[in-house]
């Protein structure tokens, strides 16, 4: 098709525009292909966590041992003081927000060709990504090695509060991890340069897949540890 | 396609919607943090976890400025799993009701908490 058909078709918006696309014979989305997968990779991913928070919505509504409190088991004391609740959750969830920011600002700084602002501010991501998987680290060791929570029981309450925190938290925490290596991969390919002719689309694929990761989070957030 | 095509927004509403997530965050932690319970909490803290979500959508993943084609994609599939949440609360609901009621739990059963299992007195050993 040239790109004046093309042009032509993508000119019409909304329901219009809508109809166009899918009618037959001819290109449905009009994006790159790559960002097209990553949109239905992360369409697929969307129903494996809802599965998981099903499964722990279901868990929870149908133990019939009291559910421990998060509020109490994930507060921290600082320099002996009394414990502040859910802190370094708060804490683990700020830094996933500011992991984002940076990575809409390396999007934008990319589209206009800027390498230098890009390399920079997916580093900055990774780095925030990193220092998010470590804070998990800390949180899990806590619970496993001091608090004696296993995926099998715990000493507070139901048994499946172990099962559902490591899933959950494990597959989320998996997430991130791959996503920092992901960015890592495609930072240091915009600095070698290897994106100057076929353009940048490509940091905005991954930036898709990192604000999912964030965006999984938001929902871990509310529904595991403040509900 | 060349790069002249992609998403480009001017840098302002990324930062507004930096900052707004922020607040929103922030709200949210509030509500554990001032301990506000019952209804209050589940509104509250479902009210700002679906507008961090709209909003990391709409604007940082950019779906606001996509054509419809792709938009509801990505949007219409997920709806169906509120089907899904709505069937396993349903049942949830059903089978905790029987256990409760045929199984002589104690539906007024309060977790214990850290201070419980590391306080002055020694622990017991529970068998679960």
């Amino acid at each position: 098709m040239s790109e004046i058909a093309v042009n032509e078709l993508v000119r019409h918006g909304g329901l219009d525009g809508l109809a166009d696309d899918w009618s037959a014979d001819k290109q449905t989305y009009h994006v790159p292909w790559g960002k097209a997968m990553m949109w239905i990779f992360l369409v697929s991913d969307t129903f494996i966590f809802t599965c998981f928070l099903t499964s722990y919505l279901h868990v929870r509504l149908t133990t019939t041992e009291p559910w421990p409190v998060q509020s109490e088991i994930f507060a921290l004391s600082f320099g002996g003081g009394d414990p502040i609740p859910l802190i370094l959750i708060a804490i683990m969830t700020f830094i996933l927000i500011s992991s984002s920011g940076t990575m809409a600002l390396a999007v934008n700084f990319g589209y206009r060709g800027d390498k230098v602002k890009t390399f920079w501010l997916m580093c900055a991501t990774a780095a925030f990504g990193a220092s998010f998987v470590g804070m998990q680290v800390f949180e899990w060791s806590k619970l496993i090695l001091e608090e004696g929570v296993r995926p099998w029981g715990n000493p507070y309450g139901a048994p499946q509060f172990g099962a559902v925190f490591f899933m959950i938290t494990g597959f989320h925490g998996a997430h991130v991890t791959v996503g920092v290596i992901y960015l890592l991969w495609v930072a240091f390919r915009v600095k070698r340069g290897l994106y100057d002719e076929k353009g940048y689309e490509i940091v905005e694929i991954a930036g898709l897949y990192w604000h999912f990761v964030d965006l999984v989070w938001v929902f871990i957030f509310a529904f595991f540890y403040l509900l | 396609m060349s790069s002249t095509t992609g998403q480009q927004h001017p840098l302002g509403i990324y930062y507004r919607i930096w900052v707004l997530l922020f607040v929103l965050s922030a709200c949210s932690y509030a509500v554990d943090f001032f301990n506000v319970q019952g209804g209050m909490r589940w509104f509250l803290v479902i009210m700002f976890m679906l507008l961090k979500a709209g909003f990391i959508v709409a604007i940082f993943m950019h779906v606001f400025w996509e054509r419809l084609a792709l938009a509801f994609t990505i949007l219409a599939p997920p709806t169906v799993l509120l089907l899904l949440i709505a069937f396993m609360t349903i049942e949830g609901n059903y089978t905790s009701g029987t256990r409760y009621l045929y199984m002589g739990h104690d539906p007024n059963a309060v977790a214990l908490s850290p201070d419980d299992i590391h306080g002055a007195e020694p622990a017991e050993e529970e068998e679960h």
